[in-house]
């Protein structure tokens, strides 16, 4: 089947089998890879992107379902060389140690501050619970992203 | 300021890798693909304990499929175990076969039967669905205590029983005396349950054979690609060095889980020769809870003897170690030389014996995982000795700092064959009680209780050791490889620099600090030094990263091939500037004659290497590229103090972490902010050990927490803020002075987490809780103690 998905900015038309799931359609299809996939049963949002301005785990919808709507991923987030206020934050407090982890991390924290300018260190931290990292004891991801708060106008 | 200036040693200088990561180019093994590539999926075992027999005749027809492999197929050597521990009758241990495929046997639910090769995997994976396996159930053997009676028969019908090795250290005629005559003796049993790694990165290797030039690549998750060069080329696929190139990429987390050589990385190499064609494997989350390694699990009784004043007399330590079905590359090493020779930890016990029964079950291989039988030894000895103090009376603090062992004693050897060089351990607890606001935690306890809540406050005065090495004690003792590390430091034409390091980075920032060290010693900038990993066509040789041993093993071998670099360079600079070499100083990344105004840069005496026009080439050589290989003299030894503070719900066990203080000396700290972040992670998968992770397999030997929906990995609102600081005493014996500091927090937060629990629960008669203290264990043991009151 065919599908049309605005993806970092750009117009893509694909000829997909239906049950092709989203991840694996943005990984190998698009060659994106910066989308990770970390576990099978969705709970460790490594493949977290933006569908339609929403924070979504990549593997747990069919790219047939994104059909007609905007994605972005990792590598749609920066502007040219300067990298959103969430990833600089991630870099300067030592939010991600092997990376694997990171780009989802970085994706769902992105709409946990839009959704709520405001958020405090306990509302991080239970707003992170579809998110595993076994590296940083998630105490410097917690602290970034209270600083891209900060700096995303909260 | 840092002793170097801004990006020198002892600055919190940024990662220079983290950009590829956050703009999504990182570049891990499953998001590289090869022209021509097929896909493969390890059709595994159901049953934990059979024989049996497959068909493969419809799967093999099936669409897509290239190729189906089974065990009698591949004839090729044994995965070999690097380590060879004697039994305390001098045999050597028991060491069954482990071919990369089952042939007629499965010893584990997970063993690998049959090998499905398709043009995509989900062909692969349909046409295992057609493969028709008859199993023939044998009894299965997963309780260690029946497993070593033989009551339910053998894992390996070739060996006659299920114990691998009986091993013990120490002096076990003392330890029976001092305990005959001790005023006190104190027992705990105690069990270190089973983890598994799960770094979020699952394994994945890719074989690519090229028949033209008979070179083979092995693109893999590997902590230490020259090592499974070796286990794979030497002893299962029979390549020499020069055809096989093992390139492990970004890798996405380790803890130990990828050090080792597993079945999946020769059989897709040795796949790619037989259908010429790449072969390209990813473990699925599911497919990793059955086929990683996992680690711990060990069944422990323990014996203090203490004097009336709570002074140690001895310890005795007995320990059933649980293998798994086969010996995984560094298992045999974990349960003695990892964990036995620690049990002295940070006090001057005299006398000590432990035996060490490791025994072969029905299920996955247990091998090194974050700290590797020091987390072991730590628990148990900071177990007891809480519950000494309980039950003497004595305050946590004070009959520690009765035992420790005194600065002045350093060099200080233990009963149990390690020599300490250096430590400070009232200063990493002073530090530490500081840092909890220890003189507070009454007032604090006393707000709970107006809640209705229970408080406890645990501690872990621990010692390590790391920096895995040095090849002649290792090698005396079993390891059948060298444990030291080689670095080439490559200056070029324009004075950047290259450094090549057998290291290899999977989270722990070495493209920066490595980088540091660079910039502390020839004093240019990081952005001037790129260092290289994990790939044996360029580095010359490495033995990897485990056991914190980047720094103080493959650091110090960068330092020593930058020492070659600087003696070198001081000779080319004489010569251009017409001095005498021994008049040449290295200053701020100048070379200067002393005494004078005249200097060189590095970029100047590089470029005059590389272009030879004014040179002395009756004494030197071109270029500016020198190597070396460091074997260290001693292990280092960390140590420090954990304090952990926890409040606990008594209607319903819930168990809140309030506070977690770790005060670690690591030895000279090169990268702050890259040291805080290991102790935070090691923190995390610590409190996760004693409260939440536990591999559990029911009687049939099905995996029972086999998903994140089952092994509770510790997430984001399971934490609380760490404190975290440092107390230094350098290392001796090498010259930056480090220790190491990745396993610390595994290793010593556990007991710290349990002795807090038990604090809160010991007002209720409960003096003892095992991991992970779930609300479920937690609740039962206060319901059960209400009960006995």
């Amino acid at each position: 089947m065919e599908i049309s998905v605005k993806i970092n900015g750009k117009d893509i038309k694909a000829d997909i089998k239906p049950n092709t799931l989203l991840s694996t359609f943005i990984r190998e299809h698009l060659n994106l890879t910066g989308t990770h996939i970390g576990c099978d049963t969705s709970q460790c949002g490594a493949c977290a992107i933006h569908l339609n301005g929403d924070a979504v785990k990549s593997c747990a919808i069919l790219a047939a379902q994104a059909d007609g709507s905007e994605i972005t991923t990792i590598e749609g987030i920066a502007s040219g060389d300067k990298l959103h206020p969430m990833q600089q934050a991630f870099h300067e407090n030592h939010g991600l140690q092997c990376g694997y982890c990171t780009p989802g991390m970085v994706m769902s924290s992105i709409k946990l501050v839009e959704n709520n300018p405001n958020i405090s260190e306990d509302e991080i931290r239970k707003g992170l619970e579809g998110n595993i990292c076994r590296c940083t004891g998630y105490h410097n991801i917690v602290k970034s992203i209270k600083q891209a708060a900060s700096v995303m106008g909260g | 300021m840092p002793d170097g200036g801004s990006t020198g040693i002892g600055a919190s200088v940024k990662r220079k890798e983290d950009y590829r990561f956050l703009v999504g180019q990182g570049n891990y093994t499953d998001d590289i693909n090869r022209p021509n590539q097929t896909y493969t999926y390890m059709l595994r075992s159901s049953s934990a304990h059979a024989k049996f027999s497959l068909d493969i005749t419809k799967a093999s027809e099936a669409d897509g499929v290239v190729k189906i492999f089974v065990g009698t197929d591949m004839d090729v050597g044994s995965i070999p175990c690097g380590w060879q521990v004697d039994s305390k009758d001098g045999t050597p241990m028991r060491e069954p076969a482990h071919p990369p495929i089952a042939k007629d046997k499965v010893r584990y639910v997970g063993e690998i039967i049959a090998v499905i090769i398709a043009e995509t995997l989900e062909d692969a994976k349909n046409a295992a669905e057609l493969i028709d396996v008859n199993y023939e159930d044998i009894p299965v053997i997963i309780d260690m205590q029946e497993a070593l009676n033989n009551a339910n028969g053998l894992v390996h019908d070739e060996i006659e029983s299920n114990v691998c090795y009986d091993w013990e250290i120490g002096d076990s005629e003392a330890v029976d005396k001092a305990i005959s005559e001790a005023a006190h003796i104190t027992t705990l049993d105690v069990r270190n349950n089973r983890l598994i790694p799960n770094a979020m990165e699952t394994r994945s290797a890719i074989g690519d054979y090229e028949h033209s030039t008979g070179q083979y690549t092995l693109y893999t998750t590997s902590q230490n690609p020259h090592v499974i060069r070796l286990l794979m080329g030497a002893f299962v696929l029979g390549l020499p060095e020069h055809k096989l190139r093992v390139i492990a990429p970004d890798v996405g987390g380790g803890f130990g889980s990828k050090i080792f050589h597993y079945a999946e990385e020769s059989i897709v190499t040795w796949a790619s020769n037989q259908i010429r064609r790449p072969v390209k494997w990813t473990s699925d989350r599911s497919e990793a809870f059955i086929s990683d390694a996992h680690g711990r699990d060990h069944v422990t009784s323990v014996k203090l003897a203490l004097d009336k004043d709570g002074k140690f007399l001895a310890l005795k330590v007995d320990t059933l170690a649980n293998m798994g079905a086969y010996l995984s590359t560094f298992a045999s090493s974990v349960p003695t030389y990892l964990y036995a020779t620690l049990l002295a930890g940070t006090y001057t016990t005299p006398a000590i014996h432990c035996n060490v029964k490791s025994i072969f079950t029905n299920t996955v291989p247990v091998d090194a995982y974050r700290g590797a039988g020091r987390p072991e030894a730590t628990y148990l000895i900071e177990r007891i000795v809480d519950k000494a103090a309980r039950e003497m009376g004595i305050s946590q603090v004070d009959i520690r700092r009765k035992n420790f062992i005194p600065v002045d004693a350093f060099p200080y050897q233990t009963p149990v064959a390690l020599q300490y060089d250096s430590g400070n351990y009232n200063a990493t607890l002073d530090a530490a009680l500081k840092k909890a606001d220890y003189d507070g935690f009454e007032a604090r306890k006393a707000a709970s209780a107006k809640k209705g809540m229970l408080r406890g406050i645990g501690f872990s005065t621990y010692l390590e050791a790391c920096g895995i090495a040095p090849s002649a004690v290792v090698g005396s003792l079993g390891a059948r490889a060298g444990l030291f590390e080689c670095a080439e430091v490559r200056v070029h034409p324009t004075g950047s620099v290259t450094v090549f390091t057998g290291s290899h980075s999977h989270g722990q920032g070495h493209e920066t600090t490595f980088a540091q060290l660079v910039s502390e010693k020839l004093g240019i900038s990081t952005d001037m030094v790129e260092i290289s990993h994990g790939d044996t066509n360029n580095i010359p040789f490495g033995m990897g990263t485990y056991g914190s041993r980047s720094l103080a093993v493959g650091g110090e071998a960068i330092v020593k091939a930058m020492d070659k670099v600087i003696a070198k360079a001081k000779k080319i600079a004489a010569h251009i500037m017409e001095a005498s070499a021994d008049d040449i100083e290295l200053n701020n990344g100048n070379f200067e004659i002393a005494g004078t105004d005249k200097s060189m840069s590095l970029a100047d005496i590089s470029l005059a290497a590389y272009v030879p026009h004014n040179y002395p080439h009756e004494e030197l050589e071109p270029g500016l590229d020198e190597k070396a290989f460091y074997d260290p003299l001693n292990f280092t030894y960390p140590g420090g103090c954990h304090i952990c503070e926890v409040e606990i719900n008594p209607n319903t066990g819930e168990v809140k972490v309030e506070g977690m203080t770790a005060v670690d000396d690591v030895g000279k700290v090169i990268n702050p902010m890259i040291v805080e972040g290991q102790i935070h992670g090691g923190l995390a998968q610590g409190i996760g050990q004693a409260l939440l992770e536990n591999a559990a397999y029911d009687s049939n030997g099905q995996l029972l927490s086999g998903s994140y929906m089952d092994y509770a990995m510790p997430r984001a609102d399971n934490f609380v803020d760490f404190k975290v600081g440092n107390e230094v005493t350098l290392c001796t014996h090498n010259s930056l002075g480090v220790k190491g500091c990745g396993e610390v927090g595994a290793i010593g937060s556990p007991p710290a987490v349990i002795n807090a629990v038990v604090d809160a629960l010991s007002e209720l008669g409960v003096d003892d809780i095992s991991m992970p203290a779930t609300s479920e264990k937690v609740w039962s043991a206060i319901n059960n103690a209400k009960n006995k009151n």
